[in-house]
């Protein structure tokens, strides 16, 4: 009755098996059968198979060598670049390692690039501003988002998917063209003045494009559904009737927001903010195209360094050390995760 | 809830969205304006959509990018939906902190930063840059997005079901394609179209990783963007975001309507007994 | 008459038979998970045909054991024999074991039909034989209106019934289910436990089932074993169980129970003799026990098995106890009393409800009597 039992000596590779009788046809399969028909492909399979390493095995290096090859050893070589010197070569920057008599390799450490980030205050600068408007960004972020999220969970239940496709919608559709639409808005001669001098609110048109104001609204608008989707999954979670045994208890509706509705809502804020946060620090279209000359962010001092200098091995060293500021909230916004859900 | 408070809810809905969508809308508005001014309405016209179609660069660019967004989107959901399945279903195998730390790290990686290490990886190894540079780079990125996606599906996906095809016969490998994949399949298709427009918006790595013949639209419109607005730009965008809405669109009224039909037949199921 | 159809109808206990060669052996499996024992030496004998429980509270290691048995587990010490052949290394899709899941597992995107379907289609079974068999087993769990729907279109009960069948249909040695009754409520519970036992009577399959209800264990199995903290405590047939219990713990589990501690006082031909303290009373009884006189013993008396009663009975110093109404609980074909002895001690008792009216109910703080035979306590050790 049951034949698969006795031939336990089965091949380890089961989909690689060309000895597996028929197969349905159109399936993958069928389309693996098909592929054995061609020599290159039977002595590719079958080598694989006959050196041991296992389907499992298989399926675990590529994306892993992919990731190796086009994620670990590209940043192993901006951390080596970072310790090179500049030099009016192609590529611009001198051989870390170099063999010496051909028997020694010579390692020379260049610290220089990264005692010019500590020295010039211009990179500190950047980074300090960097870290100030990410921080001003995620807080106005918070200011809007949330009285929006907590909208929607007052809103009807069958409007609520609606509402979230709303909220989602804009994050699918370019990045680039959402700030490009501000310019038109925030410049001297921008609707926002052509509004505001027509109402009469102002008599002289304000100048928000090029400044620090517009590099906040641009990014409160571009990953303000990063603020809004886990503040909306925290208070969608709240019960109605809390709130309702809060009243009945006697307590007044502005209070018991700040008494119930915030702290049950206080994991959603935190991972908002963080979503906020981490993005904005390393931002580098926002603060280019909305932003003046004078707004100070370390992606675009990068992207100055590497195009407009071509001093590779200071953007690298650039690069490094902000990737360093960035581990701490990522490791703070870990921890709170994995707290999260141990709760 | 009191009607005090719902005065204050349809504000906040109403401030938040008007927010979200006002700058798109004026954008799609001002791309059929008469007038080159951006800010001086004109009256209506196409004038710019004719335009735009004539623009050979702009359309070269057009090309590219879709060429790139496809192939790299292909790619990374095969690599991702590999990488979703290792990191849930493979217990744990020599080097997956590793691996599942380069999962996550391109998430939160700053953009200058992926696309200055790719460049660098590219020119030590004296590969020409390219649209297949491009390609790479993006399939990188856009991976690990499909296998966040595709992990969060298995993670919520009953094991037992997998275990009930072994346990009937069926060896690991068909399993995962007679069984796993079928059901997957949409987080694996929603992970492509987000790779699809990860690749399509990308300006900073695209614009470190390309090449001579193989810049991508983003960079087109990044370059004129930097001059000033224009009304050109503005059709661009308007079709860029009208083909996002209406692929969005369609895809969630799909998902809703067979949502709908299974909550109405088991309804039926449970009514019958 | 009782007597000659116990002879007709002879006793089917294999497990009694040194003849018989059993069907499954465990043999000192073991199974951990890092520092955590999850199944601790477990030696186990089942025979074909039976039904088998493996009953304790979650977190006793009876579904790792059955995980085991269907191979998505590995022993970490010990044999798993299937009709004496060894199943170490052979993974679960080449044992001719089948396992029906408690979430049912059921695959979504497949008819009830092609999920039935597709065990046999894994063995490469010819088209028109796998056809016939699908019939037969969707006629048997009475599916046949359903052949066509998809898991999401049935019913909690009907789900059952495809897991069941998918399972039954390749014909396994053994049959495993875990928890198979436990997503159902009460009433089709009930329904369904007779049909599971019919099902297993007609088809001659060994059933090992995996619950943590008590009652269900009782009704469907040939022999329950009761396990704790990964080991088994005892195995034995339901009645043995329920009657014998061999510790405190497995008197506990099954049924409801009191426990009277005492000290032996007399070892007697065929009879101990318990002075107990708490009960107010001596205790007699004819279930013996290795007990040297003078040692510490729990007498487990099974609520129902006490008479309560208001009139003293003649000797109130033997299997007596005298106590204080405390609580009553009406059931309609039962009522519960909760009686307050003089030692504190609080003692249930269930009795009957045999006449509609009484002309003086016993009710609350009337002084009553707890009397038992001597075939009704166990005497457990340690």
């Amino acid at each position: 009755m049951n034949q698969k039992h006795q031939d336990t000596k089965a091949p380890a590779v089961e989909y690689l098996d060309s000895s597996s009788t028929d197969s349905v046809p159109g399936t993958l399969e069928g389309f693996h059968k098909q592929l054995q028909l061609l020599p290159p492909y039977r002595w590719l399979s079958q080598a694989i198979a006959g050196s041991g390493i296992s389907a499992r095995g298989l399926l675990i290096a590529t994306p892993y060598l992919w990731l190796l090859l086009f994620f670990l050893a590209p940043f192993l070589i901006v951390l080596k670049i970072s310790f090179s010197e500049y030099a009016i070569a192609q590529p611009p920057y001198t051989a870390l390692f170099e063999w010496v008599d051909d028997i020694y390799i010579q390692v020379k450490l260049n610290l220089e690039n990264y005692q010019l980030l500590y020295e010039d205050s211009l990179y500190w600068r950047a980074y300090l501003n960097s870290v100030k408007i990410a921080g001003i960004s995620t807080l106005l972020a918070l200011l809007v988002g949330y009285p929006l999220a907590y909208g929607m969970t007052r809103a009807p239940r069958h409007w609520r998917l609606a509402l979230l496709m709303l909220v989602i919608l804009p994050f699918w559709t370019s990045f680039l063209i959402r700030v490009y639409a501000w310019i038109g808005i925030l410049k001297k001669e921008g609707l926002l003045n052509l509004l505001l001098l027509n109402l009469g609110v102002i008599d002289q048109p304000l100048t928000v494009m090029n400044t620090d104001i517009a590099v906040y609204i641009g990014i409160v608008y571009s990953y303000l559904p990063f603020m809004v989707l886990p503040l909306y999954a925290s208070l969608e979670k709240m019960d109605d009737s809390l709130l309702e045994a809060a009243a009945d208890l006697g307590c007044r509706p502005i209070k018991s927001f700040w008494q119930i509705t915030f702290p049950i809502s206080i994991h959603g804020v935190i991972a908002g903010c963080f979503l906020v946060f981490i993005p904005a620090l390393g931002e580098f279209v926002i603060p280019d195209l909305l932003g003046g000359s004078g707004t100070l962010m370390i992606g675009k001092t990068l992207w100055a360094e590497f195009f407009s200098n071509r001093d590779w091995p200071l953007s690298s060293a650039v690069a490094v050390v902000l990737l360093l500021i960035l581990v701490v909230p990522i490791v703070a916004f870990q921890k709170m995760q994995e707290k999260d859900k141990v709760a | 809830m009191n009607k005090g408070l719902s005065w204050f809810t349809w504000s906040a809905l109403i401030v938040g969205f008007s927010f979200l969508y006002l700058p798109i809308i004026l954008l799609i508005l001002f791309s059929f304006n008469e007038s080159k001014l951006v800010t001086v309405w004109g009256g209506f016209s196409t004038k710019w959509y004719v335009e735009l179609f004539n623009n050979q660069g702009l359309m070269n660019a057009a090309w590219v990018t879709l060429k790139v967004a496809f192939v790299s989107s292909t790619v990374a959901t095969l690599l991702g939906t590999m990488s979703g399945v290792m990191l849930t279903r493979f217990g744990s195998f020599r080097g997956r902190t590793l691996f599942s730390g380069m999962i996550y790290a391109p998430l939160v990686m700053p953009e200058v930063i992926t696309g200055l290490s790719l460049l660098l990886m590219f020119v030590a190894i004296s590969w020409d840059r390219g649209f297949a540079t491009v390609t790479i780079a993006h399939i990188t990125f856009s991976m690990c997005y499909v296998a966040v996606v595709v992990q969060s599906r298995l993670a919520t996906f009953d094991h037992s079901i997998e275990e009930a095809a072994m346990d009937l016969g069926c060896p690991p490998g068909r399993t995962f394609f007679a069984i796993t994949l079928p059901i997957i399949l949409p987080a694996v298709v929603s992970g492509w179209l987000l790779s699809f427009t990860l690749s399509l918006d990308d300006l900073v790595i695209a614009s470190f990783t390309t090449g001579p013949g193989a810049t991508t639209l983003p960079m087109k419109i990044y370059s004129q963007v930097r001059l000033g607005v224009t009304p050109e730009i503005n059709a661009v965008s308007t079709i860029l975001v009208g083909l996002v809405a209406v692929g969005v669109l369609v895809a969630s009224v799909i998902s809703r309507r067979s949502e709908a039909n299974r909550l109405r037949d088991e309804r039926l199921a449970v009514a019958e007994t | 008459m009782a007597a000659s159809g116990q002879e007709v109808r002879k006793k089917w206990e294999p497990w009694n038979d040194p003849q018989e060669k059993p069907h499954v052996q465990l043999v000192g499996v073991t199974k951990r998970f890092g520092d955590f024992t999850a199944v601790d030496n477990i030696s186990l004998d089942i025979y074909k045909g039976e039904f088998f429980s493996l009953l304790g509270p979650s977190g006793c290691g009876k579904t790792t054991l059955l995980r085991m048995l269907a191979g998505f587990e590995q022993p970490s010490q010990g044999q798993i024999l299937l009709e004496g052949s060894d199943m170490a290394g052979v993974p679960p899709y080449r044992r001719p074991v089948n396992m029906m899941f408690q979430s049912y597992a059921l695959f979504p995107h497949m008819s009830v039909e092609t999920n039935i379907a597709f065990g046999l289609k894994q063995d490469k079974i010819p088209k028109g034989e796998i056809a016939q068999r699908v019939d037969e087993v969707i006629e048997l769990v009475e599916l046949s209106a359903f052949a066509k729907r998809k898991p999401h279109q049935l019913s909690g009960g009907q789900r059952q019934r495809v897991a069941l069948a998918r399972a039954l249909v390749k014909k396994p040695k053994m049959l495993l289910l875990d928890e198979p009754l436990g997503a159902l409520d009460k009433k089709l519970r009930a329904q369904t436990q007779f049909e599971l036992m019919n099902i297993q009577e007609k088809l001659g399959i060994t059933f090992v089932i995996v619950t943590h209800d008590q009652e269900e264990a009782m009704t469907v199995s040939t022999r329950i074993a009761v396990m704790d903290h990964g080991r088994i405590v005892q195995v034995a047939t339901p009645n043995e169980i329920y009657e014998y219990p061999n510790s405190r713990y497995v008197a506990g589990f099954i049924g409801d129970v009191n426990i009277i501690e005492g000290r032996v006082s007399e070892v007697g031909e065929g009879y101990l003799a318990i002075a107990s303290e708490q009960s107010g009373c001596s205790i007699r009884t004819r279930h013996a026990l290795d007990a040297p006189v003078g040692a510490a013993v729990w007498i487990a008396l099974r609520p129902e098995k006490l008479v309560i009663s208001m009139d003293a009975p003649a000797d109130t110093r033997t299997n007596c106890m005298a106590g204080e109404v405390w609580d009553i609980g009406y059931l309609g074909n039962l009522s519960i009393y909760h009686v307050k002895l003089d030692s504190g001690a609080m003692i249930t008792t269930a009795q009957t409800n045999r006449t509609r009216d009484t002309d003086r109910p016993i009710t609350w703080e009337d002084r009553v009597y707890l009397t038992w035979t001597p075939d009704a306590g166990i005497v457990l050790g340690q």
